[in-house]
């Protein structure tokens, strides 16, 4: 199976805006090859913005771009264009209401050796909490082009979140993709797996797994964490009667809280979560790191062995 | 010097501190030291400076204006009602319920002439710089005006915006600081000290006027020679004095977020008639 970065779907999402959109402009923390970020930079110089390793400078700056008619696209590792800069983010995009687009690189665990306070596994949290936000979290390189696409026409600010591993290219140019409408990848009716970003991928392997065991598990790729797809996981929990939410993500505040928002208030059934259990990662690399904190397929399946004990 | 012009200011900044203690008295809460050193900072502003069409906030030949230290924006509010951005009845609804007269100004309120939600430190200079450089990349003679306090500038954004405006040689954007010498826990240099302002300014690459800020034929001057900076960014250092106009709050720290009750505003009214 082919394998590519979603940062490097980024890259390829802001050259493609550069051209259709003459009011996309890109900023960047120094970090524009890591980013690929480089790749707007090298066709279209004039709207590339260096701001230096400064990133609150660099999402109130996009404040007044945004303010003087521009979409601005501001990119570096999630940790500090979400984390570093949440007063910013907060005053400036989303109480601001303003058209800011932010794109957080190296998120999750599969950061790999730069470790912990390179893993972004906070910034779903602190994202979705802001009013006006919207969380999209794409589970490809070619999903993470279409999300950046999109998010140029959403009014108001947009977290985009991606990784730096090259991970599995699991849709295809004409998979559809819309904000906040969740992807059925496979029917089931024992129970949903919800996952995002590259979990999606090992969701589906679960399913493989499952399926062989005799269980029949749907797999529904959430790559809008905010709004979420409330009717996906309404008819999920109604038709199957058991979730597991996996994500590469601490689990307090991330999708499976998302998800389980949904189910408490709205049908409850049992519901497992894989993801990252209060705690930092290490250095390593990112398939040893997966391994380790318990974010594989086979963790998926254990949880899903869980959640049909629990299914009434 | 339009002789004329500085008197009409005058006559308009007078009325700001009238308006400002006139809404605070009613608010029952609020911030008056930093608004009232900052109304002659403001009269010039949207008075004289500033291009803007208050019947059409967002004309897309405007200069901007961001208030950096959002707390004084009963200063602000009072000037936008009094160049006609809304009526001036509404400037009595300031901290109240379902007003759009936030304690700190509110973008997403849709008050017409805010540019941006503030009240959070630090963050306008870099607005205005971002506001400067799509000015620039669209070849439009728009300029960037941010008003920050002198209590504000320990904040580290404020220097990195400071050396974004100069990296990118932002000519059109123009800084105030509003140095009246005081913040909410005393006196600036007691609580950290941000001196040299003049020298700091300098030696991050800006054109650096100094002027005394209740002074509107300087304030105009120091406009004026902004204009004419090429190649940097232009900061006016304002020396003024907290609570200016009214004899009671002048200089007191004490006076920086709270507001005159019945009597003190009477008094204070009593003043700015006069």
């Amino acid at each position: 199976m082919e394998k590519k970065a979603t940062r490097d779907g980024y890259g390829e999402g802001l050259v493609e805006l550069g051209e259709n959109n003459p009011e996309v402009v890109v900023l960047c923390a120094d970090l524009s090859g890591s980013t690929k970020a480089s790749m707007f930079m090298k066709k279209f110089p004039d709207r590339y913005f260096s701001m230096g390793v400064a990133e609150a400078d660099m999402i109130s700056t996009a404040a007044g771009f945004a303010l003087a008619g521009k979409i601005p696209f501001v990119s570096s590792f999630s940790v500090f264009v979400m984390g570093r800069t949440w007063d910013q983010v907060r005053v400036n995009a989303s109480y601001s209401g303003l058209d800011i687009k932010i794109g957080g690189s190296h998120s999750g665990i599969s950061v790999g050796p730069d470790g912990p306070t390179h893993q972004a596994l906070e910034d779903i949290a602190i994202s979705r909490v802001l009013p006006n936000m919207k969380v999209i979290v794409p589970c490809d390189a070619i999903e993470t082009r279409k999300a950046t696409i999109a998010s140029a026409g959403i009014q108001g600010p947009v977290y985009t979140r991606f990784g730096r591993a090259a991970v599995p290219v699991i849709t295809e140019d004409d998979t559809p993709f819309t904000v906040g409408k969740a992807n059925l990848l496979r029917e089931g009716s024992d129970l949903t797996i919800i996952a995002c970003g590259l979990m999606v991928y090992e969701a589906l392997t679960a399913c493989d797994i499952l399926k062989k065991k005799g269980i029949s598990a749907r797999v529904i790729n959430m790559h809008t964490i905010k709004p979420l797809d409330i009717a996906a996981v309404v008819n999920a929990a109604e038709e199957t009667g058991a979730i597991v939410t996996v994500e590469e993500h601490q689990l307090f505040g991330g999708l499976g809280s998302a998800v389980s928002e949904v189910i408490v208030q709205n049908c409850p059934v049992p519901v497992e979560m894989v993801g990252m259990k209060d705690c930092f990662g290490e250095s390593g690399e990112a398939e040893e790191l997966l391994e380790k904190y318990h974010l594989k397929d086979r963790d998926i399946v254990e949880a899903a062995r869980k959640v049909l004990k629990r299914k009434k | 010097m339009d002789r004329k012009l500085i008197e009409q200011l005058e006559v308009k900044a007078k009325q700001l501190r009238f308006d400002i203690i006139e809404m605070l008295g009613e608010a029952g809460s609020g911030h008056p030291g930093g608004s009232l050193s900052s109304a002659d900072i403001f009269a010039a502003l949207y008075f004289s400076v500033l291009k803007h069409d208050p019947k059409n906030p967002g004309w897309e030949e405007r200069d901007v204006f961001i208030l950096s230290k959002g707390h004084v924006c009963p200063g602000l509010y009072a000037v936008l009602a009094e160049s006609g951005y809304f009526p001036k009845d509404e400037l009595m609804t300031l901290r109240k319920l379902g007003s759009r007269l936030d304690g700190h100004p509110s973008k997403l309120k849709g008050l017409p002439g805010i540019e941006v939600s503030s009240g959070s430190l630090g963050m306008g200079l870099s607005v205005a710089n971002g506001a400067a450089l799509a000015f620039k990349l669209n070849k439009a003679g728009r300029r960037a005006y941010c008003l920050m306090g002198d209590g504000e500038l320990q904040e580290g954004q404020i220097w990195e915006a400071a050396m974004t405006a100069a990296h990118y040689k932002l000519d059109n954007v123009c800084g105030i600081v509003d140095n009246n010498n005081l913040q909410i826990d005393g006196e600036c240099e007691k609580v950290m000290n941000v001196k040299p302002l003049a020298e700091k300014w300098k030696a991050f690459g800006w054109n650096v006027i100094d002027i005394d800020g209740h002074k509107l034929e300087e304030i105009l001057e120091a406009f004026n020679k902004a204009k004419e900076s090429k190649g940097k960014p232009s900061v006016i250092i304002a020396r003024t004095i907290k609570g200016k106009g009214v004899s009671f709050m002048e200089d007191q720290a004490g006076w920086h977020g709270k507001a005159p009750d019945k009597e003190q505003t009477e008094q204070a009214l009593k003043e700015l008639e006069n």
